[in-house]
């Protein structure tokens, strides 16, 4: 779409008075030309004495003329309109749909929080530095771990830097399940190649981690292992057997996990972890079209020192008073510079406070509850999946929320079918294979509805 | 070279416990110009250092400092008590020695006490 | 104040979710969570209280002035949060069809033409998450090039010691080795320095322009040229582009591969540090290293993700970016439109003149002939005289109710502090400002013993950081 400079006429002859209420600048014309005279400026054109010539742009940006609020929200409203939103949803995939609390939305709209900047001053920043301690202990909890950062971008650039840290001197090979989600390998890859750091990937046999295989890879040279719980196929994989494989040969143990699950699930922890990631987008994230998202990090008290990103201490003040603070500071890049072990500034703040909301308004039982259910409605679509022709379960060991089947048509043609009634479908994979998710949000009345519309195309 | 402690410019303070083994830790200086000490990160027994190279580094809230060695040898002990308490540092910066080495073989120039007492005035 | 772990009791909760409507699973015992998680147990009151008490500790540019150096602290327009709450936007999940997601992906393709023409590029990607993880990035795109053209010898990127700790950090990361050039005494890149370091080793260069002392490299096509004529390739930082918008663009001063902070520049806000969004973009001899997957637009005028780029670097985080502050960028650049990001960046380098002119007479600025859209403000001499330091001096406008400026930001000025006021401040905040900053000079010279002691007026006093880094307390633990 090319934005019609229609009005541009008008524009122009406007241009006094446009400028002078010129797009959140207050001060207007005859404002900045009284300023100008008093620092001794003739003209704007003094301001910019210090760029020669052979560099200044001689004309306009290419680009639409400035306009008015109303327009630009009818213009960005019309693009928003374009994408299609499904009421039904049964895809996942490193993407969930989970129910959003009203709180979360309305406190995360806040303006303090929202136009505040990192806490680095914390006489005024004890609200948000609180905020981050509180999640903090809570991915903590969730995850049995004892330290936790303010958050990094996603999922997979946490994972990423959870190598990092595991990586030293003698252990430089870093081996990967081939059930974790390949966007997530494919992260890894780039910034281990970097980095000479060797990235093998660990084969799997059923839909989870061959363990034979997996033995024979591990040694002493392997920094760590990463998997996922539950893995990309909606897998549960034999955790605690695999732990102790790599606590054997010295190496670290990963896991990423989806922190929904945790409510129920084994935690990374007692699966013997050394380092606790994921994607923190199902705690109060709307999908987004895929960000902004939430990475979180969490580790033991030894590695403590080498979790890379922001983290908020607790202290006292000057007069005994509690206070929050941005502590371990040494660790980070505006003190450590090309020696620090991780180049990270901004993190996901916003996001890391919309997932302690969430965590806040769900409580445990809440939690639990959201674990069970979308484990409870992802099983009784599976069951009357498998009741119609050419839709079989093709991994057939436990699973939280996702499952595999095949499928008796060609899968985009499905797919397009489900759309055309308002339904998204599974995500398609190699093969005519379809990774099919629900959450708590899926009703009884939905599945049904897409059994029934499955039967008809099965025939 | 029995127990005699000798400086270098760059404020570590080496101590000889005989010929070929040494102890090295900070000055008063050094310590006062760091300020308050939050941790001390320290090599391994068993590493290969190099006179001139840094083995260490010191961490005050906003800053991190770079130890350098002035031998080249084998660390053979490390200082824990550091690693929990590396305010020693500050409190007695002669007596919170954080690495020992061993088979010293190269040297850099190194100050007296006098020379040094003269270089920080 | 209380953690919210602190209030509320056993059995309080909101009633978020229906019972179940399908049979409940039984998790086998070998999968079952056995240690115990323990959560808030809170009312929504509770709850809404908790956040409220936290917010009025908050101070964000809602607030009030905030004069971060190197961080453009501008107002954040609440038309962009609006259209990033579209549903249309939130609610759609990235692995939709691509018939399905048009509207995001013409965001995106817009999004890219317009910030190529502001910066004088040909090609972007709006993956990387933040400006380090965008640094990340083109740093990869300059390693990916001298690979493909079997030139292995280059492994060092030269770093102005002005320069922002992610520079050589992000440098690091890519396993470069990182050169330090100095500063000359006038504040600028000192080019017979430069020439000395550059070599066959050279990969790139990285820089801030104008730089991080507010200060426009007037050599900036000599120093870029030094570069190319090396065999390597430029970096722009992109953390001051608000200072050149419409007067000069990175891609006419030599500049190869740019990361811009929409989150700096383009108005989106900083939420309390995150998220941000460090866009990657670069000239053609780069472009087919761009992480994949890239939008596309085809022949019949429709969008589309191609996953078809056999050189690129890879991904550098999963799906493609942080899409809503996408969203809130190009909201802001269809307001400004060309007019009004040049107007924007001609009052950012007036409001920070205007603000230095007046202070100069009270505080030793270093650079004072002139300078961009920030400028420096140098304690040394205070401090030297009357102890006083640029941590007290900062710390005494809090009582004023104003966020300080960068403290000890550029590291080649000893006790700085960096004053960026920004477009979006009107003539009387900025005369206040001066008001305050004179005050509190006042203030601190003539009673420097109470300087130590600021700020006075907030929720807390100054933090005992070396306790905080010394026995580091970092979560709640629950009395079991």
């Amino acid at each position: 779409m090319k934005i019609k400079d229609f009005h541009i006429a008008s524009l122009q002859a406007l241009k006094g008075v446009l400028i002078n209420m010129g797009n959140y600048v207050p001060n207007t014309l005859e404002e900045q030309e009284a300023m100008l005279g008093l620092i001794g400026m003739k003209s704007s054109e003094d301001l910019f004495v210090q760029v020669p010539k052979g560099v200044r742009l001689n004309r306009e940006f290419d680009i639409p003329s400035s306009k008015s609020e109303m327009e630009v929200s009818r213009i960005m409203t019309s693009m928003a309109e374009k994408n299609k939103i499904f009421k039904t949803i049964f895809r996942g995939a490193g993407a969930y749909r989970h129910y959003i609390p009203s709180i979360v939305k309305q406190i995360t709209s806040k303006e303090e929080f929202i136009t505040s900047y990192t806490p680095y001053q914390a006489e005024i920043s004890q609200g948000v530095l609180q905020s981050i301690f509180e999640y903090q202990t809570m991915i903590c909890e969730l995850t049995g771990m004892d330290v936790s950062n303010a958050s990094v971008y996603d999922g997979a650039t946490a994972a990423a830097e959870a190598i990092i840290m595991s990586v030293e001197r003698k252990r430089n090979k870093a081996i990967i399940s081939e059930t974790v989600d390949s966007q997530i390998l494919e992260t890894i890859k780039t910034y281990c190649k970097s980095l000479d750091i060797e990235v093998v990937v660990a084969g799997a046999s059923n839909g989870v981690t061959d363990l034979a295989n997996l033995e024979k890879l591990l040694d002493e040279e392997t920094a760590c292992l990463l998997l996922q719980q539950p893995n990309f196929y909606g897998q549960l994989e034999d955790a605690e057997k695999i732990g102790r494989l790599v606590a054997e040969k010295g190496a670290k143990y990963i896991i990423s996990s989806n922190p929904i699950s945790l409510g129920i699930l084994k935690t990374p922890a007692e699966y013997g972890a050394d380092i606790a990631v994921g994607e923190g987008q199902p705690f109060g994230i709307p999908l987004s079209f895929g960000g902004p998202y939430l990475g979180f990090m969490a580790t033991k008290e030894k590695l403590m020192r080498k979790l890379p990103g922001r983290i908020v201490g607790e202290t006292t003040d000057n007069q005994g008073r509690r206070a929050f603070v941005l502590t371990l500071q040494a660790r980070e890049q505006h003190i450590r510079r090309e020696k620090a072990s991780s180049n990270i500034c901004s993190n996901q703040a916003l996001c890391a406070m919309t997932a302690a909301v969430y965590l806040d308004a769900m409580g445990e039982r809440g939690l639990k509850q959201a674990a069970e259910l979308s484990m409870a409605k992802a099983h009784y679509l599976a069951r009357l999946l498998c009741e119609i022709d050419g839709f079989n379960i093709i991994y057939k060991g436990e699973f939280f929320n996702e499952f595999v089947t095949s499928s008796p048509i060609n899968v985009d043609k499905l797919m397009k079918i489900l759309e055309d009634r308002g339904i998204l479908g599974g995500y398609p994979l190699a093969n005519d294979k379809i990774l099919w998710c629900a959450t708590e949000v899926n009703t009884k009345e939905e599945i049904h509805k897409l059994i029934d519309i499955l039967k008809e195309v099965a025939v | 070279m029995n127990n005699e402690i000798l400086y270098t410019d760059t404020h570590e303070w080496v101590q000889f416990l005989d010929e070929t083994t040494v102890r090295i830790g900070l000055t008063d200086f050094a310590q006062s110009e760091l300020g308050d000490l939050v941790f001390v990160n320290l090599p391994e027994e068993g590493d290969e250092l190099t006179a001139g190279e840094t083995f260490a580094d010191v961490e005050s809230v906003k800053a991190v400092s770079d130890v350098y060695s002035p031998v080249t040898g084998e660390v053979s002990k490390v200082n824990e008590d550091l690693l929990d308490h590396p305010e020693l540092i500050n409190s007695d910066p002669m007596e919170a020695w954080l690495i020992e080495v061993e088979n010293v073989s190269d040297k850099e120039n190194m100050l007296t006490e006098e020379e040094y007492k003269k270089l920080i005035s | 104040m209380k953690l919210i772990f602190e209030k509320g009791s056993t059995g309080r909760g909101c009633d978020l979710l229906p019972p179940s409507d399908v049979p409940v699973i039984n998790l086998e015992d070998k999968f079952k969570r056995q240690s115990k998680l323990n959560l808030p147990n809170v009312s929504e009151t509770e709850l809404s209280r908790h956040y409220t008490e936290l917010m009025k500790k908050t101070f964000g540019v809602n607030d009030g002035f905030y004069p971060l150096g190197s961080c453009t602290m501008k107002y954040n327009p609440k038309i962009n949060d609006d259209m990033a709450k579209l549903p249309g936007f939130t609610d759609i999940h990235p692995l939709q069809s691509e018939e399905t997601t048009q509207g995001a992906l013409e965001v995106m393709a817009l999004a890219e033409e317009y910030l190529c023409e502001i910066t004088g590029m040909d090609n972007m990607s709006f993956q990387p998450a933040a400006g380090a993880h965008g640094e990340f990035t083109g740093l990869q795109l300059i390693k990916a090039y001298h690979e493909k053209r079997g030139d292995s010898k280059r492994d060092k990127i030269i770093v102005p010691d002005s320069a922002h700790g992610t520079n050589p950090a992000s440098a690091a990361m890519v396993g470069y080795k990182v050169i330090n050039v100095p500063s000359t005494n006038e504040g600028y890149v000192d080019v017979d320095a430069l020439r000395d370091a550059v070599g066959e080793d050279t990969a790139g260069f990285m820089l801030t322009n104008p730089n991080t002392l507010g200060l426009f490299e007037a050599n900036i096509l000599e120093i870029t040229n030094i570069i190319h004529q090396a065999g390597g390739l430029n970096y722009y930082d992109g953390a001051n582009l608000n200072a050149i918008m419409g007067i000069a663009r990175p891609g006419d001063m030599g500049f190869d591969v740019v990361h811009l902070n929409l989150h700096k520049t383009f108005s989106t806000p900083h939420g309390g540090g995150g998220p941000g969004s460090g866009p990657v973009g670069c000239k053609l001899l780069l472009s087919d290293y761009l992480p994949s997957p890239r939008v596309i637009k085809g022949a019949e005028g429709s969008y589309h993700l191609s996953y078809d780029n056999p050189d690129s670097i890879g991904r550098v985080k999963a799906f493609y970016g942080n899409f809503l502050v996408v969203v809130r960028a190009l909201t802001y650049i269809l307001s400004l439109g060309k007019e009004g990001l040049k107007h924007a960046s001609i009052n950012a380098v007036l409001n920070a003149n205007y603000m230095m002119h007046q202070l100069k007479d009270t505080y030793h600025i270093p650079f004072s002939d002139h300078c961009m859209h920030e400028f420096i403000i140098s304690l040394e001499d205070l401090k030297k005289e009357k102890g006083v330091s640029a941590l007290d001096v900062a710390k005494a406008m809090l009582d004023y109710g104003m966020h300080p400026p960068t403290m000890y930001f550029p590291l080649n000025v000893p006790e700085a502090l960096m004053v960026e006021p920004t477009e979006t401040e009107s003539k009387e905040t900025l005369d206040e400002a001066v008001r305050v900053y004179k005050k509190i000079y006042e203030e601190v010279t003539s009673n420097p013993e109470l300087a130590h002691g600021y700020p006075r007026n907030t929720v807390i006093g100054r933090p005992d950081e070396v306790g905080a880094a010394r026995n580091p307390v970092l979560r709640y633990v629950y009395n079991k």
